[in-house]
Protein backbone atom coordinates (compact mmCIF):
# COMPACT_ATOMS: atom_id res chain seq x y z
CA UNK A 1 0.00 0.00 0.00
CA UNK A 2 1.61 3.22 -1.12
CA UNK A 3 1.14 6.60 0.45
CA UNK A 4 1.89 10.10 -0.88
CA UNK A 5 4.90 12.05 0.24
CA UNK A 6 5.73 15.57 -0.84
CA UNK A 7 9.28 16.89 -1.15
CA UNK A 8 10.30 20.52 -1.07
CA UNK A 9 13.55 22.02 -2.36
CA UNK A 10 15.15 24.24 0.26
CA UNK A 11 18.07 26.48 -0.48
CA UNK A 12 20.52 26.73 2.43
CA UNK A 13 19.26 30.12 3.41
CA UNK A 14 18.10 31.42 6.72
CA UNK A 15 14.38 31.09 7.33
CA UNK A 16 13.42 28.87 4.40
CA UNK A 17 12.27 25.91 6.51
CA UNK A 18 10.34 28.31 8.68
CA UNK A 19 8.64 29.85 5.64
CA UNK A 20 7.68 26.46 4.26
CA UNK A 21 6.17 25.27 7.53
CA UNK A 22 4.47 28.60 8.15
CA UNK A 23 2.71 28.52 4.81
CA UNK A 24 1.41 25.03 5.68
CA UNK A 25 0.32 26.25 9.09
CA UNK A 26 -1.60 29.13 7.56
CA UNK A 27 -3.45 26.70 5.33
CA UNK A 28 -4.33 24.55 8.35
CA UNK A 29 -2.28 21.59 7.19
CA UNK A 30 -1.04 19.31 9.95
CA UNK A 31 2.26 17.54 9.31
CA UNK A 32 2.12 13.80 10.16
CA UNK A 33 5.77 12.99 9.59
CA UNK A 34 8.81 14.71 8.20
CA UNK A 35 12.50 14.39 7.52
CA UNK A 36 15.10 16.77 6.21
CA UNK A 37 17.95 15.63 4.03
CA UNK A 38 20.73 18.15 3.82
CA UNK A 39 23.81 18.70 1.72
CA UNK A 40 26.25 21.59 1.93
CA UNK A 41 24.20 23.60 -0.54
CA UNK A 42 20.58 22.62 -0.27
CA UNK A 43 18.12 20.55 1.66
CA UNK A 44 15.11 18.43 0.85
CA UNK A 45 12.15 18.62 3.17
CA UNK A 46 10.06 15.45 2.93
CA UNK A 47 6.58 15.50 4.38
CA UNK A 48 3.65 13.22 4.97
CA UNK A 49 0.49 15.29 5.29
CA UNK A 50 -3.23 14.39 5.19
CA UNK A 51 -3.99 16.40 2.04
CA UNK A 52 -0.90 16.24 -0.11
CA UNK A 53 -2.51 17.91 -3.16
CA UNK A 54 -3.52 20.93 -1.12
CA UNK A 55 -0.14 21.11 0.60
CA UNK A 56 1.58 20.98 -2.76
CA UNK A 57 -0.52 23.85 -4.06
CA UNK A 58 0.05 25.96 -0.95
CA UNK A 59 3.83 25.49 -1.19
CA UNK A 60 3.93 26.13 -4.92
CA UNK A 61 2.02 29.36 -4.42
CA UNK A 62 4.76 30.39 -2.01
CA UNK A 63 7.29 29.77 -4.83
CA UNK A 64 8.70 26.48 -3.57
CA UNK A 65 9.65 23.69 -5.95
CA UNK A 66 7.57 20.69 -4.88
CA UNK A 67 7.33 17.10 -6.04
CA UNK A 68 4.98 14.36 -5.05
CA UNK A 69 5.94 10.70 -4.99
CA UNK A 70 4.98 7.38 -3.44
CA UNK A 71 6.53 5.88 -0.32
CA UNK A 72 5.47 3.08 1.95
CA UNK A 73 4.78 3.29 5.67
CA UNK A 74 5.04 0.25 7.88
CA UNK A 75 4.15 -0.32 11.51
CA UNK A 76 6.88 -2.04 13.52
CA UNK A 77 7.06 -3.00 17.14
CA UNK A 78 8.70 -0.38 19.33
CA UNK A 79 11.32 -2.73 20.70
CA UNK A 80 14.93 -3.64 19.85
CA UNK A 81 15.12 -5.25 16.40
CA UNK A 82 11.82 -3.79 15.21
CA UNK A 83 13.29 -1.93 12.22
CA UNK A 84 15.94 -4.57 11.58
CA UNK A 85 13.28 -7.23 11.00
CA UNK A 86 11.69 -5.10 8.26
CA UNK A 87 15.02 -4.35 6.61
CA UNK A 88 15.91 -8.07 6.69
CA UNK A 89 12.79 -8.86 4.66
CA UNK A 90 13.61 -6.19 2.07
CA UNK A 91 17.23 -7.25 1.93
CA UNK A 92 16.31 -10.86 1.35
CA UNK A 93 14.00 -9.77 -1.45
CA UNK A 94 16.94 -7.88 -3.03
CA UNK A 95 15.39 -4.45 -2.60
CA UNK A 96 17.45 -1.35 -1.84
CA UNK A 97 16.25 1.37 0.49
CA UNK A 98 16.80 4.88 -0.88
CA UNK A 99 16.03 6.51 2.45
CA UNK A 100 13.88 6.02 5.53
CA UNK A 101 12.63 7.95 8.50
CA UNK A 102 10.70 6.82 11.54
CA UNK A 103 8.61 8.13 14.37
CA UNK A 104 7.08 6.70 17.53
CA UNK A 105 3.64 7.73 18.63
CA UNK A 106 3.59 6.48 22.16
CA UNK A 107 6.56 4.77 23.72
CA UNK A 108 6.27 1.00 23.77
CA UNK A 109 3.54 0.86 21.15
CA UNK A 110 3.99 0.62 17.39
CA UNK A 111 6.56 2.77 15.63
CA UNK A 112 5.95 3.94 12.07
CA UNK A 113 8.72 3.76 9.46
CA UNK A 114 8.44 5.62 6.17
CA UNK A 115 10.51 3.98 3.42
CA UNK A 116 11.44 4.97 -0.08
CA UNK A 117 12.43 1.72 -1.79
CA UNK A 118 13.64 0.84 -5.23
CA UNK A 119 10.91 -1.50 -6.37
CA UNK A 120 7.78 -0.74 -4.33
CA UNK A 121 5.59 -3.46 -5.92
CA UNK A 122 7.97 -6.31 -5.06
CA UNK A 123 8.76 -4.77 -1.69
CA UNK A 124 5.13 -4.48 -0.67
CA UNK A 125 4.53 -8.07 -1.72
CA UNK A 126 7.50 -9.35 0.29
CA UNK A 127 6.47 -7.41 3.39
CA UNK A 128 2.87 -8.59 3.15
CA UNK A 129 3.92 -12.20 2.83
CA UNK A 130 5.76 -11.87 6.13
CA UNK A 131 2.70 -10.33 7.77
CA UNK A 132 4.11 -6.82 8.15
CA UNK A 133 1.48 -4.15 8.74
CA UNK A 134 1.42 -1.57 5.92
CA UNK A 135 -0.28 1.72 6.61
CA UNK A 136 -2.82 3.18 4.18
CA UNK A 137 -3.27 6.89 3.49
CA UNK A 138 -6.24 6.77 5.79
CA UNK A 139 -4.17 5.23 8.61
CA UNK A 140 -1.61 7.95 8.19
CA UNK A 141 -4.23 10.67 8.35
CA UNK A 142 -5.47 9.28 11.62
CA UNK A 143 -2.07 9.10 13.25
CA UNK B 1 7.15 44.93 -45.65
CA UNK B 2 9.79 47.51 -46.48
CA UNK B 3 9.44 51.06 -45.18
CA UNK B 4 11.89 52.83 -47.52
CA UNK B 5 12.48 50.64 -50.55
CA UNK B 6 14.76 53.12 -52.27
CA UNK B 7 17.17 53.31 -49.34
CA UNK B 8 16.88 49.77 -48.05
CA UNK B 9 17.11 47.98 -51.42
CA UNK B 10 19.58 50.33 -53.11
CA UNK B 11 22.12 48.56 -55.38
CA UNK B 12 25.45 48.04 -53.62
CA UNK B 13 27.46 50.31 -55.89
CA UNK B 14 25.02 53.16 -55.70
CA UNK B 15 24.91 52.93 -51.91
CA UNK B 16 28.70 52.93 -51.77
CA UNK B 17 28.74 56.23 -53.65
CA UNK B 18 26.14 57.69 -51.31
CA UNK B 19 28.12 56.54 -48.27
CA UNK B 20 31.34 58.05 -49.58
CA UNK B 21 29.67 61.34 -50.33
CA UNK B 22 28.15 61.43 -46.84
CA UNK B 23 31.36 60.30 -45.17
CA UNK B 24 33.36 63.11 -46.81
CA UNK B 25 30.80 65.68 -45.69
CA UNK B 26 30.56 64.46 -42.09
CA UNK B 27 34.33 64.21 -41.68
CA UNK B 28 34.76 67.76 -42.92
CA UNK B 29 31.98 69.03 -40.70
CA UNK B 30 33.31 67.22 -37.65
CA UNK B 31 36.84 68.50 -38.21
CA UNK B 32 35.62 72.06 -38.51
CA UNK B 33 33.11 72.08 -35.66
CA UNK B 34 34.27 69.73 -32.93
CA UNK B 35 37.57 70.84 -31.34
CA UNK B 36 38.10 67.38 -29.87
CA UNK B 37 38.10 65.76 -33.31
CA UNK B 38 40.26 68.50 -34.82
CA UNK B 39 42.87 67.77 -32.16
CA UNK B 40 42.70 64.00 -32.77
CA UNK B 41 42.89 64.40 -36.57
CA UNK B 42 45.86 66.73 -36.24
CA UNK B 43 47.65 64.31 -33.91
CA UNK B 44 47.34 61.61 -36.58
CA UNK B 45 48.22 64.12 -39.31
CA UNK B 46 45.06 63.32 -41.22
CA UNK B 47 42.95 65.88 -43.05
CA UNK B 48 39.33 65.59 -44.25
CA UNK B 49 40.67 65.72 -47.87
CA UNK B 50 42.50 62.42 -47.24
CA UNK B 51 39.18 60.59 -47.47
CA UNK B 52 39.04 59.61 -51.13
CA UNK B 53 37.49 56.15 -50.85
CA UNK B 54 35.45 54.39 -48.17
CA UNK B 55 38.55 52.35 -47.23
CA UNK B 56 40.31 55.57 -46.24
CA UNK B 57 38.10 55.60 -43.16
CA UNK B 58 40.77 53.48 -41.46
CA UNK B 59 43.04 56.55 -41.44
CA UNK B 60 40.68 58.25 -39.01
CA UNK B 61 40.94 58.06 -35.22
CA UNK B 62 38.71 55.80 -33.16
CA UNK B 63 36.31 57.20 -30.63
CA UNK B 64 35.95 55.33 -27.32
CA UNK B 65 33.33 55.80 -24.66
CA UNK B 66 35.97 57.34 -22.39
CA UNK B 67 36.72 60.00 -25.05
CA UNK B 68 33.09 61.05 -24.97
CA UNK B 69 33.22 61.47 -21.20
CA UNK B 70 36.13 63.84 -21.63
CA UNK B 71 33.83 66.22 -23.45
CA UNK B 72 31.06 65.90 -20.83
CA UNK B 73 28.46 67.29 -21.06
CA UNK B 74 28.21 69.09 -24.42
CA UNK B 75 31.76 69.05 -25.76
CA UNK B 76 31.00 66.68 -28.66
CA UNK B 77 28.18 68.74 -30.14
CA UNK B 78 28.82 70.02 -33.66
CA UNK B 79 26.10 72.64 -33.90
CA UNK B 80 25.27 75.80 -31.93
CA UNK B 81 23.45 74.76 -28.77
CA UNK B 82 20.19 76.41 -29.77
CA UNK B 83 19.85 73.89 -32.61
CA UNK B 84 19.77 70.99 -30.16
CA UNK B 85 16.13 70.02 -29.53
CA UNK B 86 16.58 66.91 -27.39
CA UNK B 87 19.15 65.36 -25.10
CA UNK B 88 19.55 61.74 -24.01
CA UNK B 89 22.21 60.02 -21.94
CA UNK B 90 23.56 56.52 -21.59
CA UNK B 91 22.95 54.76 -18.30
CA UNK B 92 26.29 55.88 -16.85
CA UNK B 93 26.79 52.68 -14.89
CA UNK B 94 30.54 52.84 -15.41
CA UNK B 95 31.05 56.54 -14.69
CA UNK B 96 29.72 59.82 -16.02
CA UNK B 97 27.00 59.19 -18.60
CA UNK B 98 27.51 59.89 -22.28
CA UNK B 99 25.39 62.83 -23.37
CA UNK B 100 23.82 62.71 -26.83
CA UNK B 101 22.36 65.81 -28.50
CA UNK B 102 19.85 65.71 -31.37
CA UNK B 103 18.83 68.40 -33.83
CA UNK B 104 15.36 68.44 -35.34
CA UNK B 105 16.76 66.66 -38.39
CA UNK B 106 18.45 64.03 -36.20
CA UNK B 107 15.12 63.25 -34.57
CA UNK B 108 13.62 62.83 -38.05
CA UNK B 109 16.41 60.44 -39.05
CA UNK B 110 15.81 58.52 -35.84
CA UNK B 111 12.10 58.27 -36.65
CA UNK B 112 13.01 57.09 -40.16
CA UNK B 113 15.41 54.31 -39.09
CA UNK B 114 13.06 53.18 -36.33
CA UNK B 115 10.17 53.16 -38.84
CA UNK B 116 12.31 50.85 -41.00
CA UNK B 117 12.92 48.63 -37.95
CA UNK B 118 9.31 48.43 -36.83
CA UNK B 119 8.12 47.88 -40.41
CA UNK B 120 10.62 44.98 -40.65
CA UNK B 121 8.96 43.47 -37.58
CA UNK B 122 5.57 43.83 -39.29
CA UNK B 123 4.18 47.12 -37.97
CA UNK B 124 1.65 49.03 -40.05
CA UNK B 125 -0.72 51.92 -39.39
CA UNK B 126 -3.20 49.36 -38.08
CA UNK B 127 -0.98 48.02 -35.29
CA UNK B 128 -0.99 48.72 -31.60
CA UNK B 129 2.58 48.86 -30.35
CA UNK B 130 3.02 48.39 -26.61
CA UNK B 131 6.32 50.09 -25.93
CA UNK B 132 7.88 48.53 -22.85
CA UNK B 133 11.25 50.26 -23.22
CA UNK B 134 11.92 52.88 -20.57
CA UNK B 135 10.92 56.44 -21.43
CA UNK B 136 13.20 59.18 -20.24
CA UNK B 137 16.89 59.76 -20.68
CA UNK B 138 17.27 56.17 -21.92
CA UNK B 139 16.89 56.16 -25.72
CA UNK B 140 14.83 52.96 -25.91
CA UNK B 141 11.42 54.42 -25.12
CA UNK B 142 11.44 57.52 -27.27
CA UNK B 143 13.29 55.83 -30.14
CA UNK B 144 10.53 53.27 -30.61
CA UNK B 145 7.99 56.03 -30.03
CA UNK B 146 9.30 58.18 -32.90
CA UNK B 147 9.39 55.18 -35.23
CA UNK B 148 5.83 54.18 -34.40
CA UNK B 149 4.64 57.74 -34.98
CA UNK B 150 6.50 57.96 -38.29
CA UNK B 151 4.62 54.85 -39.45
CA UNK B 152 1.37 56.10 -37.98
CA UNK B 153 0.86 53.04 -35.79
CA UNK B 154 -0.79 53.42 -32.39
CA UNK B 155 1.85 53.53 -29.70
CA UNK B 156 1.07 52.75 -26.06
CA UNK B 157 3.87 54.49 -24.11
CA UNK B 158 3.62 52.19 -21.10
CA UNK B 159 7.41 52.28 -20.50
CA UNK B 160 9.27 49.59 -18.52
CA UNK B 161 8.04 47.79 -15.42
CA UNK B 162 4.68 47.28 -13.72
CA UNK B 163 4.23 43.78 -15.07
CA UNK B 164 0.59 43.19 -14.10
CA UNK B 165 -0.43 46.46 -15.73
CA UNK B 166 1.55 45.50 -18.86
CA UNK B 167 -0.45 42.27 -19.13
CA UNK B 168 -3.74 43.99 -18.43
CA UNK B 169 -3.07 46.51 -21.19
CA UNK B 170 -1.91 43.74 -23.53
CA UNK B 171 -5.24 41.94 -23.09
CA UNK B 172 -7.60 44.93 -22.90
CA UNK B 173 -6.07 46.88 -25.82
CA UNK B 174 -5.37 43.76 -27.91
CA UNK B 175 -1.76 44.83 -28.40
CA UNK B 176 -0.30 43.39 -31.61
CA UNK B 177 3.38 44.30 -31.21
CA UNK B 178 5.48 44.41 -28.05
CA UNK B 179 8.82 46.16 -27.68
CA UNK B 180 10.96 45.51 -24.58
CA UNK B 181 14.13 43.74 -23.48
CA UNK B 182 14.06 39.96 -24.14
CA UNK B 183 14.61 39.14 -20.46
CA UNK B 184 11.61 41.27 -19.57
CA UNK B 185 9.55 39.50 -22.25
CA UNK B 186 10.33 36.20 -20.50
CA UNK B 187 9.36 37.71 -17.18
CA UNK B 188 6.07 38.88 -18.70
CA UNK B 189 5.44 35.35 -19.98
CA UNK B 190 6.14 33.90 -16.55
CA UNK B 191 3.78 36.26 -14.78
CA UNK B 192 1.14 35.76 -17.50
CA UNK B 193 1.24 32.03 -16.94
CA UNK B 194 0.96 32.53 -13.15
CA UNK B 195 -2.12 34.67 -13.78
CA UNK B 196 -3.63 31.93 -15.93
CA UNK B 197 -3.26 33.89 -19.18
CA UNK B 198 -2.62 31.66 -22.20
CA UNK B 199 -1.22 32.57 -25.60
CA UNK B 200 -4.78 32.30 -26.95
CA UNK B 201 -5.81 35.33 -24.88
CA UNK B 202 -2.96 37.38 -26.31
CA UNK B 203 -3.13 38.97 -29.75
CA UNK B 204 0.58 39.70 -30.16
CA UNK B 205 1.96 38.91 -33.61
CA UNK B 206 5.49 40.22 -33.23
CA UNK B 207 8.02 41.48 -30.75
CA UNK B 208 10.98 43.79 -31.21
CA UNK B 209 13.51 42.84 -28.55
CA UNK B 210 16.92 44.27 -27.79
CA UNK B 211 19.10 46.41 -25.51
CA UNK B 212 20.86 43.29 -24.19
CA UNK B 213 22.61 40.20 -25.49
CA UNK B 214 20.25 37.26 -26.00
CA UNK B 215 20.30 33.86 -27.65
CA UNK B 216 18.37 31.74 -30.14
CA UNK B 217 17.09 29.61 -27.25
CA UNK B 218 15.63 32.69 -25.60
CA UNK B 219 14.02 33.54 -28.92
CA UNK B 220 12.43 30.08 -29.07
CA UNK B 221 11.16 30.43 -25.50
CA UNK B 222 9.63 33.86 -26.13
CA UNK B 223 8.09 32.80 -29.45
CA UNK B 224 6.47 29.67 -28.04
CA UNK B 225 5.23 31.33 -24.85
CA UNK B 226 3.60 34.26 -26.68
CA UNK B 227 3.00 32.69 -30.09
CA UNK B 228 4.66 35.55 -31.97
CA UNK B 229 7.72 36.25 -34.10
CA UNK B 230 10.56 37.64 -31.97
CA UNK B 231 13.08 39.82 -33.79
CA UNK B 232 16.28 41.43 -32.67
CA UNK B 233 16.88 45.18 -32.64
CA UNK B 234 20.21 46.91 -32.12
CA UNK B 235 21.27 50.42 -31.35
CA UNK B 236 23.26 52.60 -29.03
CA UNK B 237 22.92 56.06 -27.55
CA UNK B 238 26.26 57.22 -28.94
CA UNK B 239 25.06 56.76 -32.52
CA UNK B 240 21.35 57.57 -32.12
CA UNK B 241 19.65 54.95 -29.92
CA UNK B 242 17.65 51.92 -31.11
CA UNK B 243 17.27 51.61 -34.87
CA UNK B 244 20.89 51.29 -35.95
CA UNK B 245 20.10 47.74 -37.08
CA UNK B 246 17.09 45.43 -37.13
CA UNK B 247 16.52 41.81 -37.96
CA UNK B 248 14.00 40.95 -40.70
CA UNK B 249 11.70 37.89 -40.54
CA UNK B 250 14.34 35.87 -42.46
CA UNK B 251 16.28 35.83 -39.14
CA UNK B 252 19.60 35.76 -40.97
CA UNK B 253 21.15 38.80 -39.37
CA UNK B 254 20.37 42.41 -38.48
CA UNK B 255 20.18 44.91 -41.35
CA UNK B 256 22.26 47.96 -40.51
CA UNK B 257 20.81 51.20 -41.84
CA UNK B 258 24.21 51.75 -43.41
CA UNK B 259 23.17 54.84 -45.35
CA UNK B 260 23.14 56.48 -41.90
CA UNK B 261 25.62 54.35 -39.90
CA UNK B 262 28.76 53.10 -41.61
CA UNK B 263 29.94 49.80 -40.10
CA UNK B 264 33.43 48.31 -39.89
CA UNK B 265 34.66 45.19 -38.11
CA UNK B 266 38.09 45.46 -36.49
CA UNK B 267 40.28 42.97 -34.70
CA UNK B 268 39.91 43.09 -30.91
CA UNK B 269 43.67 42.79 -30.48
CA UNK B 270 45.12 44.96 -33.23
CA UNK B 271 42.12 47.19 -34.10
CA UNK B 272 42.98 46.55 -37.78
CA UNK B 273 40.00 46.25 -40.14
CA UNK B 274 39.00 42.62 -40.74
CA UNK B 275 37.77 41.12 -44.02
CA UNK B 276 34.05 40.59 -44.50
CA UNK B 277 32.64 37.64 -42.57
CA UNK B 278 35.27 37.68 -39.83
CA UNK B 279 34.29 38.20 -36.24
CA UNK B 280 35.51 41.24 -34.39
CA UNK B 281 34.47 44.48 -32.75
CA UNK B 282 31.83 46.56 -34.49
CA UNK B 283 32.92 50.14 -35.19
CA UNK B 284 30.32 52.65 -36.37
CA UNK B 285 30.56 56.06 -37.99
CA UNK B 286 27.47 58.26 -38.19
CA UNK B 287 27.00 59.50 -41.76
CA UNK B 288 24.12 61.90 -41.27
CA UNK B 289 24.15 62.98 -37.63
CA UNK B 290 24.16 66.77 -37.29
CA UNK B 291 23.99 67.34 -33.54
CA UNK B 292 26.72 64.94 -32.49
CA UNK B 293 28.59 63.22 -35.31
CA UNK B 294 30.52 60.12 -34.32
CA UNK B 295 33.71 59.02 -36.07
CA UNK B 296 34.65 55.33 -35.78
CA UNK B 297 32.92 54.71 -32.47
CA UNK B 298 34.10 51.50 -30.81
CA UNK B 299 30.89 49.75 -29.79
CA UNK B 300 32.66 46.91 -27.89
CA UNK B 301 30.06 44.61 -29.41
CA UNK B 302 31.36 41.46 -31.08
CA UNK B 303 29.83 40.49 -34.42
CA UNK B 304 30.56 39.93 -38.12
CA UNK B 305 29.12 41.41 -41.32
CA UNK B 306 27.60 39.75 -44.36
CA UNK B 307 26.79 41.60 -47.56
CA UNK B 308 24.23 39.92 -49.80
CA UNK B 309 20.80 40.53 -51.27
CA UNK B 310 18.61 39.23 -48.45
CA UNK B 311 15.58 37.02 -49.06
CA UNK B 312 13.50 39.99 -47.87
CA UNK B 313 14.87 42.05 -50.79
CA UNK B 314 17.00 44.41 -48.73
CA UNK B 315 20.58 45.08 -49.71
CA UNK B 316 21.49 46.61 -46.34
CA UNK B 317 24.49 44.80 -44.87
CA UNK B 318 23.63 42.22 -42.22
CA UNK B 319 25.38 41.85 -38.90
CA UNK B 320 25.29 38.62 -36.98
CA UNK B 321 23.48 38.52 -33.63
CA UNK B 322 25.76 40.12 -31.03
CA UNK B 323 27.46 37.29 -29.16
CA UNK B 324 29.11 39.36 -26.49
CA UNK B 325 30.92 42.54 -25.65
CA UNK B 326 34.65 42.82 -25.67
CA UNK B 327 34.41 44.29 -22.16
CA UNK B 328 31.89 41.62 -20.96
CA UNK B 329 34.24 38.94 -22.03
CA UNK B 330 35.40 36.96 -19.04
CA UNK B 331 38.90 35.66 -18.89
CA UNK B 332 38.70 32.61 -16.65
CA UNK B 333 41.93 30.74 -16.06
CA UNK B 334 43.12 32.17 -19.34
CA UNK B 335 40.08 31.03 -21.31
CA UNK B 336 38.00 33.74 -22.97
CA UNK B 337 34.31 33.19 -22.59
CA UNK B 338 31.13 35.16 -23.10
CA UNK B 339 28.18 34.84 -20.71
CA UNK B 340 26.01 34.12 -23.74
CA UNK B 341 27.93 30.86 -24.34
CA UNK B 342 26.98 29.68 -20.87
CA UNK B 343 23.38 30.71 -21.41
CA UNK B 344 23.26 28.82 -24.68
CA UNK B 345 24.60 25.66 -23.03
CA UNK B 346 22.20 25.96 -20.10
CA UNK B 347 19.13 26.32 -22.24
CA UNK B 348 20.01 23.22 -24.21
CA UNK B 349 19.12 21.18 -21.13
CA UNK B 350 15.46 20.33 -20.72
CA UNK B 351 13.77 21.78 -17.66
CA UNK B 352 16.16 24.68 -17.14
CA UNK B 353 14.60 28.10 -16.86
CA UNK B 354 16.33 30.96 -18.70
CA UNK B 355 17.12 32.71 -15.42
CA UNK B 356 20.67 32.35 -14.21
CA UNK B 357 23.60 34.18 -12.67
CA UNK B 358 27.28 33.78 -13.21
CA UNK B 359 29.58 34.48 -10.30
CA UNK B 360 33.33 34.63 -10.72
CA UNK B 361 35.54 34.32 -7.67
CA UNK B 362 39.19 33.63 -7.01
CA UNK B 363 39.26 31.83 -3.67
CA UNK B 364 42.71 30.23 -3.82
CA UNK B 365 44.50 32.19 -6.55
CA UNK B 366 42.51 30.25 -9.09
CA UNK B 367 39.42 31.52 -10.88
CA UNK B 368 36.21 29.75 -10.12
CA UNK B 369 33.02 30.08 -12.03
CA UNK B 370 29.74 29.44 -10.33
CA UNK B 371 26.52 29.26 -12.30
CA UNK B 372 23.36 29.65 -10.27
CA UNK B 373 20.32 28.04 -11.83
CA UNK B 374 16.76 28.08 -10.60
CA UNK B 375 15.36 24.69 -9.66
CA UNK B 376 12.37 23.59 -11.67
CA UNK B 377 10.13 20.58 -11.22
CA UNK B 378 12.00 18.78 -13.96
CA UNK B 379 15.34 18.94 -12.21
CA UNK B 380 14.14 18.51 -8.63
CA UNK B 381 13.78 15.09 -7.03
CA UNK B 382 13.10 13.74 -3.56
CA UNK B 383 16.42 11.90 -3.77
CA UNK B 384 19.70 13.72 -3.26
CA UNK B 385 21.61 11.49 -5.65
CA UNK B 386 19.25 12.41 -8.50
CA UNK B 387 19.70 16.11 -7.85
CA UNK B 388 23.48 15.68 -7.63
CA UNK B 389 23.39 13.76 -10.91
CA UNK B 390 21.42 16.57 -12.54
CA UNK B 391 23.97 19.12 -11.33
CA UNK B 392 26.77 16.99 -12.76
CA UNK B 393 24.92 16.76 -16.05
CA UNK B 394 24.59 20.55 -16.25
CA UNK B 395 28.24 21.01 -15.27
CA UNK B 396 29.40 18.50 -17.87
CA UNK B 397 27.29 20.07 -20.57
CA UNK B 398 28.65 23.55 -19.86
CA UNK B 399 32.20 22.19 -19.77
CA UNK B 400 31.68 20.55 -23.13
CA UNK B 401 30.46 23.85 -24.58
CA UNK B 402 32.96 26.32 -23.13
CA UNK B 403 35.89 24.07 -22.24
CA UNK B 404 35.86 25.10 -18.61
CA UNK B 405 34.74 23.32 -15.46
CA UNK B 406 32.11 25.32 -13.60
CA UNK B 407 30.25 24.77 -10.37
CA UNK B 408 26.49 24.68 -10.67
CA UNK B 409 24.40 25.73 -7.70
CA UNK B 410 20.67 25.21 -7.59
CA UNK B 411 18.62 28.00 -6.07
CA UNK B 412 14.93 28.25 -5.36
CA UNK B 413 12.60 29.27 -8.18
CA UNK B 414 11.93 32.95 -8.76
CA UNK B 415 14.73 34.04 -6.44
CA UNK B 416 17.19 35.29 -9.04
CA UNK B 417 16.50 38.95 -9.77
CA UNK B 418 14.27 39.62 -12.76
CA UNK B 419 15.24 42.80 -14.45
CA UNK B 420 12.92 45.24 -16.06
CA UNK B 421 15.68 46.73 -18.14
CA UNK B 422 19.00 45.14 -18.95
CA UNK B 423 19.53 41.92 -17.01
CA UNK B 424 22.70 41.75 -14.96
CA UNK B 425 23.92 38.17 -15.19
CA UNK B 426 27.59 38.34 -14.36
CA UNK B 427 29.11 39.17 -11.01
CA UNK B 428 32.87 39.29 -11.09
CA UNK B 429 33.96 39.19 -7.46
CA UNK B 430 37.63 38.59 -8.16
CA UNK B 431 39.97 41.09 -6.59
CA UNK B 432 42.39 41.58 -9.43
Amino acid sequence: MKIKQISVFLENKRGRLLEATESLAKAGINIRALSIADTSEFGILRLIVPESEKAKEVLENSNFTVRENDVIAVGVSDSPGGLASILRILNDAGINVEYAYAFVQKSGEKAVVVLRIEDPETGIKALREKGVMLLSSLDVQQL
Amino acid sequence: MIWNKEAECMPFEERGKLQLERLKAIVKKTYENVPYYKKRFDELKVKPEDIKTLKDISKLPFTAKADLREGYPFGMFAVPFNEIVEIHTSSGTTGKPVVAGYTKKDIEVWGEVMARALCMVGATKDDIIQNGYGYGLFTGGLGVHYGAQTIGATVVPISAGNTKRQLEVMLDFSTTIITCTPSYALHLAEVASDMGITSKDIKLKAGCFGAEVWTEKMREAIESKFNLIALNIYGLTELIGPGVAQECPDKSGLHISEDHFYPEIVSIDTLEPLPEGEKGELVLTSLTRDGMPMIRFRTRDITSLKREVCKCGRTLVKMERITGRSDDMLKIRGVLIFPSQIEKALLEIKGIEPHYQIIVTRPHHLDELEVQVETSKEIFSDEIRHIEAMKKKIENHIEKSIGLRVKVTLVEPKTLPRSEGKAKRVFDKREL
